[in-house]
């Protein structure tokens, strides 16, 4: 492959995949994300080739291993174009029929959606409940992509913005772009990412980093996993963009080692690109100098906090700092380092290339675009939706998420993981937006979305996630180490049916100086499940303190006798 | 593992950015442990002090000090498979492996870890033996999906 030197190289190398490719006939796409691949969708891909080896290759069926399509909860997923058949729960022995069928235009009826209480059958991806509820800009494109190869990403569209970037706009055009669509911080904070890119612009120094947060340690999350394996050039294409805007030549990307299959896609992706042009020296004859490295995290928490994963990426512990000065003026090796996530970076393309005020379109006042939710828990529907900023929970919970199973209540949703709030189920009509949720106590976080039934325990619950940011404070600061090793202690008791009075005091006054004290935000926010939990499940702490207290005093009793 | 293997990584690493991490990773993963003389090796080799080289193994959670077994079993105790029943079915594996998180048998034949979230939710709860997962399991499976590990 030689370089691509121009934009209009570019635009022929597209025209010419899509000459050769007829939209008209057949594409079986088999999604090999996180939860299909665990039910075996490799034996079901197998299976596709060797039928599909069999065919007479005049009959022009194409076949296509995919990321992620979402609906995880009935995979093996297979889509088959040009209209978008689904076909869930399939299995090797279902392949030659689906092939057969699909070569005569007809649907194989056993293996559509049907609703489990109307009846309805749904043939098509739009009618399918889970999907027609969703707006799917980001993650919509996974279906028609092999993620290992470029061309499937050019046929969509692909680096076309990165093009109108480099010929078209200055990088502070790019930058004002970004800032016009107020693009939000997608990784926890919702901080808004053009005021970032300004701050690590106009830093002092020549030397400049970029930086693609693919950690995703939080429990329940699993979205941008699915994004990035699924459409690793998506990531890529608004990370060099972002370069561009920033004035920086050097960007990592950092994610967790235990993902194979994403690993492989980076690293072919950014192959792909560097041979195509797109990304190396002179990208695309722009004159343009950018270069990727991948790092890892070798299984710890607290190396997804920006200033700890940038140490990391230095070949130090992981070990956050206090950020007296951000990490966008001084970050790796003391550099400007501007740190985004998958999501963030994702979005980046469709603001350049559509334009900030179609961006701005979507959305409520503050939260613009869409956002990705891993929806999970006690919910019927589990998988990776994407809805636009503002829609209610309960669309999400109920509409997509087909409602609690085994015909149960809702008692709660949890949002953002161990550093997240739960609401009752009565704010179900909250709207997804950065502000209103945190309003709630229950700050969207990466977007973790956790249904939780009536038998739920929120005692429980609460210990669970301090329990599991107990395992993974990195012991530095004191507040953060003893302060939520005391938490865990009181909640334990209480879990055990040893409450004591008091017990709700001496938690709120640990969380008040955890949440004041602690140098980073694990610790400053590791307190945050309780707060809401005090908030609106406050009787059920005292009923079982109260009930630990009853019992103490009855055993004391017998015991006295 | 011999030193030519070790000395491989070492080259192939040197010189990057967060080498040591590199080099640390690609051992684990070929070799499923860290030996102290390995250590040895790779400190003397990057010309970092020993006790740094510890450090950064003994921080990160994925780095093993001790052998494994000849089965790594791994039980997803994130969020959603805890409240879909994961601690009933780790209390299970442990009981039929006879080891707890972070152990080895003495026949060496499994490891126990666990560990949150690995992103397929919607099989919760699971355990992920040798990288296959065996999803929406119940406590009452475990007995049957671990004797096929010898």
């Amino acid at each position: 492959m030689n370089r691509l030197q121009s934009a209009a190289e570019l635009e022929n190398f597209r025209a010419g995949i899509l000459v050769a490719r007829d939209p008209a006939k057949p594409c079986i796409a088999v999604c090999a994300g996180a939860a299909c691949h665990g039910l075996d969708s490799a034996r079901v891909a197998r299976a596709f080739e060797a039928e599909v080896a069999k065919l007479d290759p005049g009959a022009g069926v194409e076949l296509r291993v995919t990321g992620c399509h979402g609906y995880c909860e009935k995979g093996p997923n297979v889509v088959v174009g040009p209209d978008e058949v689904c076909y869930f729960e399939v299995k090797p022995e279902d392949v030659p029929e689906i092939v057969a069928r699909t070569l005569t235009g007809e649907v194989v009826e056993r293996l559509v959606y049907v609703h489990p209480d109307t009846g309805d059958r749904a043939v098509h991806m739009n009618d399918v409940p889970f999907y027609r509820h969703q707006t799917r800009l980001l993650i919509g494109d996974n279906v028609r992509i092999d993620p290992m190869r470029i061309d499937d990403y050019l046929a969509v569209g692909g680096y076309a913005s990165l093009a109108k970037a480099l010929f078209q706009m200055t990088p502070e055009q790019v930058l004002d772009e970004v800032k016009k669509a107020n693009l939000r911080g997608r990784g926890g904070g919702g901080f808004p990412a053009g005021q970032k890119w300004e701050t690590a612009k106009n830093a002092p120094g020549k030397e400049k980093y970029v930086i693609v947060n693919a950690h995703e340690g939080e429990p329940g999350a699993f979205m941008d996993r699915a994004l990035f394996t699924g459409n690793p050039h998506k990531v890529l294409e608004g990370l060099i963009i972002g370069a561009y805007a920033i004035g920086s030549q050097r960007g990592f990307i950092y994610t967790r080692h235990d993902s194979p299959q994403l690993i492989k896609h980076i690293e072919t992706a950014l192959a792909q690109a560097e041979s195509h042009g797109l990304l190396g020296e002179n990208i695309l004859g722009s004159g343009f100098d950018f270069h990727v490295e991948v790092h890892f995290d070798v299984g710890i928490f607290v190396s997804g906090e920006s200033s700890a994963l940038m140490r990391s990426i230095e070949g130090n512990p992981p070990e956050p700092r206090p950020k007296y000065i951000r990490t966008s003026v001084a970050g790796i090796w003391d550099k400007p380092s501007n740190l985004n996530n998958v999501e963030t970076w994702a979005n980046v393309p469709q603001i350049i290339g559509r334009g900030a005020a179609w961006y701005a379109g979507i959305g409520t006042e503050g939260s613009k675009g869409t956002k990705l939710v891993s929806l999970s828990g006690n919910v019927v529907n589990s998988g990776v939706v994407e809805v636009p900023m503002g829609t209610p929970l309960r669309k999400i919970v109920y509409d997509i998420g087909g409602g609690i199973p085994g015909g149960k209540a809702a008692k709660a949703v949890h949002f953002g993981g161990p550093m997240g709030g739960s609401i009752p189920a009565s704010l179900i009509d909250a709207p997804l937006d950065f502000d209103e949720l945190a309003k709630l106590g229950a700050p969207i976080g990466a977007g973790g979305l956790l249904v939780m039934d009536e038998d739920t325990d929120m005692v429980d619950v609460a210990r669970y996630f301090l329990e599991f940011l107990t395992n993974e404070s990195c012991g530095k600061c004191v507040p953060c180490r003893e302060g939520m090793r005391q938490t865990l202690k009181v909640l334990t008791n209480i879990t055990r049916g040893k409450g004591r009075e008091g017990d709700i005091a001496r938690l709120e006054d640990l969380n008040d100086v955890t949440g004041a004290a602690c140098l980073c935000a694990l610790g400053r926010t590791a307190s945050d499940p309780l707060k809401s939990m005090l908030r609106y499940f406050r009787d059920e702490y005292e009923t079982r303190i109260a009930a630990g207290g009853e019992a103490a005093r009855t055993n004391a009793g017998s015991a006295a006798k | 593992m011999c030193d030519d293997e070790i000395d491989k990584i070492i080259e192939k690493h040197r010189g990057k950015s967060g080498d040591l991490i590199h080099v640390l990773m690609e051992i684990q993963h070929q070799n499923h442990w860290l030996p102290r003389d390995v250590l040895h090796r790779v400190a003397e080799a990057l010309d970092i002090p020993f006790s740094r080289v510890v450090r950064v193994a003994t921080l990160y959670k994925t780095f093993s000090l001790t052998p494994r077994g000849r089965h790594e079993v791994h039980v997803c105790t994130g969020i959603s498979c805890h409240l879909r029943g994961a601690r009933e079915l780790l209390e299970t594996v442990q009981r039929v492996t006879g080891i707890r998180p972070g152990e080895t048998d003495a026949e060496s034949r499994f490891s126990l870890e666990t560990g949150s979230c690995l992103g397929s939710c919607s099989l919760g709860p699971e355990i992920i033996v040798n990288g296959t997962h065996h999803a929406r399991m119940t406590p009452a499976k475990v007995e049957d999906v671990l004797k096929d590990y010898q």
